[in-house]
């Protein structure tokens, strides 16, 4: 493990708040409004993480423990995942599923630290994140299989390493599939609104709803890292540029996450949030996209 | 060929969104797009002689059925008062994942089918086979009459794509009689479909059944 | 002369939308119907030359089908023109008793249009020797009738057209692909040779690649048993016949089930004659036989005497099937009685149709004592009862007798047993049926009227031919018969 290794972990700890910034910048831009500036984020974490503390006392240390849970989740992915074709600081067969894995149990803390609130709103929120996770983890797993059989590789910086330039129409199938699953991951429009302030339509916001001080600043951040996360998978399709100097990669990699992020600005300006019983609707057309992305890669 | 096989992914995709679909608008819009693009298709397959004839087929094939099938259905819905969801048999999820089931079997048969010459596109009747089978599906699965008719028209695009695999040995004036066939077709069912909902106040179909056998 | 056969009923068919005066609309129909028979008249007398690679030609089966088409139009035109006469008046709102609904009739133009466009394209089916084309005309037949069975305009005759439109739509798509795998099997290894004309691929049959004209002949008799009214594609039928107005439902019933198995008889030819007769026939016979079963079974507690003639007709449809499988001599028997069932049934609709105008109901409960009411009708319903059961000297008889005798010799015994037995079951259905309508007190309200000639004289003639044709059968047709039965792989009594 060198030096460079740890480049991308702590890239993502730095840069990743920006891309919040960047999604709500372009939102409110295409509203015509002027928007918070792009550091806003940063401004938060900063007021945030030297906050007192106000406790419910229906909750336990499974509601503290959460928070940093997910968190902490989400920096050991980031220690697999490669990015613009810079190897990932540990990589072995399989870790993929790893990944899926450490998504699963980040999601898991915080559902359970929303049902340690014992709270009617944070119970609701938290069953339906855990129905769309139902959906959304097969997708994953079934377009990671695609990938890993296109690229004949089991671990994620072998089938990262190059672009499958022959297989176009298979890995245009899964990008779309995982567009799907990214905007599903992090609570983005079509899926789930962000903005809303109604606990009912809400689904991630209101399982977040009691937290405050540091516990809702490494929410924030973790949230942050969750689309640099799921986002890296997806940018991992794109084309990058393979110099060999690991920050110029990190660099083009990241200057690809802003794209999606502004891709991501732009549907949640254009769409609206899709009825929640038609949800799980959308999510299995992504897994269908994924499967007929594995089909193809088997023909 | 890369542009076919984007071609008929593209057509694949189509008919696992029309498996999807529930509102009666787009799914029209989905099957005028599967129709634009089939008509393409024929033009980009043909080798070698004749492409005056493989552009009018497509031509006319586009114009049909991208244009004139989605006017006349959507006259024929003119007057349905609300109800304009599909209302399935079997469920939006579990359509989709049939269909998934569906294009894995297709994609085995056409790996199975010996045909005597190597087809123009190696997904030609994997898709073909799968467009079919969301057709036949669309007619069974639904409950209104006009996803019947849209039925009949991606069963027809289905046939259609298999018999682009034989694109010479078919005769134009007997391709443009087909089309010719199904355009009358889809007029003539968009006619009654009107009458039904005239008559009855719904496109149920399964509330069409007065004609019926009686227990012995 | 073939082509001036198709496009005059459709030159005819125009005019009927342009022409004002329903007196002349009538007679334009009347008038086509003739000059259309004339010529298949002719056609018979001095058949046609055609080209080795022309589209259009007559086989000798097309040609005994294109005369039956004819000549059942004509009879079927005269009545017709009676019929709308009759219902012409009460502003042409008419009550239906069985439900008490009230509803209109279309346009006479548009039915009398399409009337002429059905027989162009019944026509079509008949001299088409390139699949393609049959395809073509057989769809065409499809569309020309859905606003026939929708004369009436009532709920039930709707729901029963939307079914005819749909399932019948989807079966002649399946016979499309048939088409296609048909061209695969004519094709060579690099893809060219592929041809859909019949006598082109009987002339070829030794190098057609048998499992892929096995999958087409699947196709197509699935595709074209679907019009033809084969269980389990059948579930139009009985809707659509009974709810059609009765000359279209003779129509439907004498001719254009005829035109359906016109194109099983030619794919059944092409496989015969590429040696696969042993694969088509047990389909075949194995469709047919389900047929008359299930529709034996399906006459017998009947309460429509409409829906009780087409069960019937899904019967004889098996009945003919199951001839064309065994092969051999059947399948001269089968041509005997497709033509000998379609006369006695569509004498049988048009019978029915008087039936109904006077008792303005299609139930057997309510229909008692045609045979005071109506001498003429009641005394031709029962002729007809003896028809369609097959008895002697009615020509019905020959044709069965022929099929079953042969199947018997072919070593069919089992099969031909059970067709009896069904055929024996369909004849207790009907005749109870039938027996309790002639005889019985006429309901309260109704009574004698008196019987246009218009209205008993073309079911009388049918009826009489068909007796005849029990009698003698002419020369000529016995010709016919022979050639039509050979040129398919058959063989002659």
């Amino acid at each position: 493990m060198n030096a460079a290794a740890i480049l991308h972990p702590l890239a993502a700890l730095l840069l990743a708040p920006l891309l919040p910034g960047v999604i709500n910048r372009v939102k409110a831009r295409m509203a015509g409004r002027e928007g918070p500036p792009l550091l806003q984020l940063y401004y938060d974490l900063w007021k945030l993480l030297r906050k007192g503390a106000v406790y419910s006392r229906t909750t336990t240390w499974v509601f503290r423990a959460g928070p940093r849970l997910n968190f902490v989740c989400l920096l050991v992915a980031l220690l697999i995942l490669p990015l613009g074709r810079v190897p990932a600081a540990v990589s072995f067969a399989g870790d993929l599923v790893l990944l899926a894995y450490l998504l699963g149990l980040a999601r898991f803390a915080t559902v359970a630290a929303a049902l340690d609130t014992g709270s009617s709103f944070e119970g609701m929120g938290a069953s339906r994140e855990v129905q769309f996770a139902l959906f959304t983890e097969p997708a994953l797993l079934i377009g990671m299989a695609a990938l890993a059989h296109a690229s004949g590789d089991l671990s994620l910086t072998g089938i990262y390493a190059d672009w499958p330039a022959a297989l176009m129409p298979a890995m245009a199938l899964l990008g779309s599939g995982f567009f799907i699953l990214f905007l599903a991951e992090n609570c983005r429009i079509p899926v789930d609104d962000p903005a809303t302030h109604l606990e009912l339509t809400m689904i991630h916001e209101v399982m977040v709803l009691d937290h405050g001080n540091v516990d809702y600043a490494f929410i924030l951040w973790g949230s942050a890292l969750k689309l640099w996360v799921v986002g890296a998978l997806l940018v991992g399709l794109f084309p990058a540029a393979a110099t060999g100097c690991p920050l110029l990669d990190l660099a083009v990699g990241f200057l690809w996450l802003v794209v999606l992020a502004i891709l991501t600005g732009l549907v949640e300006s254009v769409m609206a949030r899709v009825r929640l019983l038609r949800v799980p609707q959308l999510l299995v057309g992504a897994g269908v996209l994924s499967t007929l992305g594995l089909l193809l890669t088997f023909w | 060929m890369n542009a076919i096989e984007t071609l008929l992914i593209a057509l694949v995709l189509t008919n696992l969104v029309l498996l999807g679909a529930s509102r009666l608008h787009n799914a029209i819009r989905i099957v005028a797009l599967q129709g634009i693009g089939l008509g393409v298709l024929p033009i980009l397959a043909h080798h070698g002689g004749m492409l005056w004839a493989a552009v009018l087929l497509g031509a006319g094939s586009a114009l049909i059925k991208g244009l004139l099938f989605p006017a006349m259905l959507r006259r024929a819905l003119r007057e349905t008062h609300g109800h304009r969801e599909m209302e399935p048999f079997i469920g939006f999820n579990l359509s989709l994942l049939c269909g998934v089931g569906a294009l894995a079997l297709s994609f085995w048969l056409g790996a199975r089918l010996p045909l005597p010459w190597p087809p123009v596109a190696d997904l030609l009747v994997p898709a073909g086979l799968f467009t079919v089978w969301t057709g036949l599906f669309m007619i069974v699965a639904r409950r209104k009459a006009i996803t019947q008719v849209l039925g009949f028209i991606v069963l027809e695009n289905g046939i259609f794509t298999l018999g682009i695999v034989l694109v010479e040995a078919m005769p134009l004036l007997v391709e443009l009689g087909v089309l010719l066939d199904i355009f009358v077709a889809v007029f003539v069912m968009g006619i009654i479909v009107f009458n039904i909902n005239r008559e009855f106040d719904h496109i149920n179909t399964d509330q069409l059944a007065a004609l019926r056998e009686d227990a012995p | 002369m073939i082509r001036l056969l198709v496009l005059l009923p459709l030159a005819a068919a125009v005019a009927a939308m342009l022409l004002r005066a329903p007196g002349q609309r009538h007679a334009l129909l009347v008038a086509t119907a003739a000059l259309h028979a004339a010529l298949s008249v002719l056609a018979f007398i001095r058949p046609p030359a055609c080209a080795a690679d022309a589209w259009l030609g007559l086989d000798p089966a097309g040609l005994l089908f294109l005369g039956l088409t004819s000549f059942l139009f004509l009879a079927v035109a005269v009545y017709a023109v009676h019929s709308l006469r009759q219902t012409r008046g009460s502003q042409g709102r008419q009550v239906e008793v069985d439900t008490g609904t009230v509803f209109v009739n279309a346009p006479e133009a548009v039915f009398i249009a399409c009337l002429l466009v059905f027989l162009s394209t019944m026509t079509l089916v008949t001299v088409s020797r390139h699949l393609g084309v049959l395809w073509v005309a057989v769809e065409a037949t499809t569309l020309a009738t859905a606003p026939l069975i929708y004369f009436h305009r009532q709920p039930s005759s709707l729901e029963a057209t939307w079914k005819y439109l749909l399932v019948c739509s989807v079966g002649i798509a399946l016979a499309l692909l048939g088409n296609f795998l048909v061209v695969i099997a004519a094709a060579a290894a690099d893809g060219t040779g592929g041809t859909l004309l019949v006598p082109e691929l009987l002339a070829r049959s030794v190098g057609l690649q048998p499992a892929w004209l096995k999958a087409a002949f699947v196709f197509l008799l699935v595709g074209y048993g679907t019009k033809m009214g084969l269980v389990p594609m059948h579930t139009w039928l009985p809707d659509a016949h009974s709810e059609a107005p009765s000359p279209v439902s003779a129509l439907l019933s004498g001719a254009l089930l005829n035109c359906a198995f016109l194109g099983i008889w030619r794919a059944h030819a092409i496989c015969a004659a590429a040696g696969l007769a042993e694969f088509s026939g047990a389909l075949l016979t194995g469709f047919g036989l389900l047929s008359m079963g299930l529709a034996a079974a399906l006459i017998v507690n009947q309460s429509d005497f409409k829906r009780m003639l087409a069960y019937s007709s899904v019967e004889h449809m098996g009945l003919l099937a199951f001839g064309t499988g065994v092969g051999g001599v059947a399948m001269y028997g089968a041509l005997l009685h497709a033509l000998n069932h379609s006369l006695v049934k569509a004498a049988l609709f048009l019978v029915a149709g008087n039936l109904v105008a006077l008792y303005q109901t299609k139930s057997i409960a309510k229909v008692s004592g045609v045979g005071r009411l109506l001498p003429v009708s009641g005394a031709l319903w029962l002729a007809g009862l003896m028809a369609i059961s097959g008895m002697p000297p009615f020509g019905t008889f020959a044709g069965e007798f022929t099929m079953l005798r042969a199947a018997f010799a072919q070593g069919q015994g089992g099969w031909a047993l059970a067709a009896l037995v069904a055929l024996g079951v369909a004849f207790v259905g009907m005749s109870r049926a039938f027996l309790n309508m002639v005889y019985g007190d006429a309901p309260a309200g109704l009574a004698p009227a008196r019987e246009a000639r218009r209205a008993y004289g073309p079911s009388l003639m049918l009826l009489a031919l068909s007796l005849a044709l029990g009698l003698w059968l002419p020369n000529g047709l016995h010709r016919l018969l022979a050639q039509a039965s050979l040129w398919a792989g058959g063989g002659v009594p």
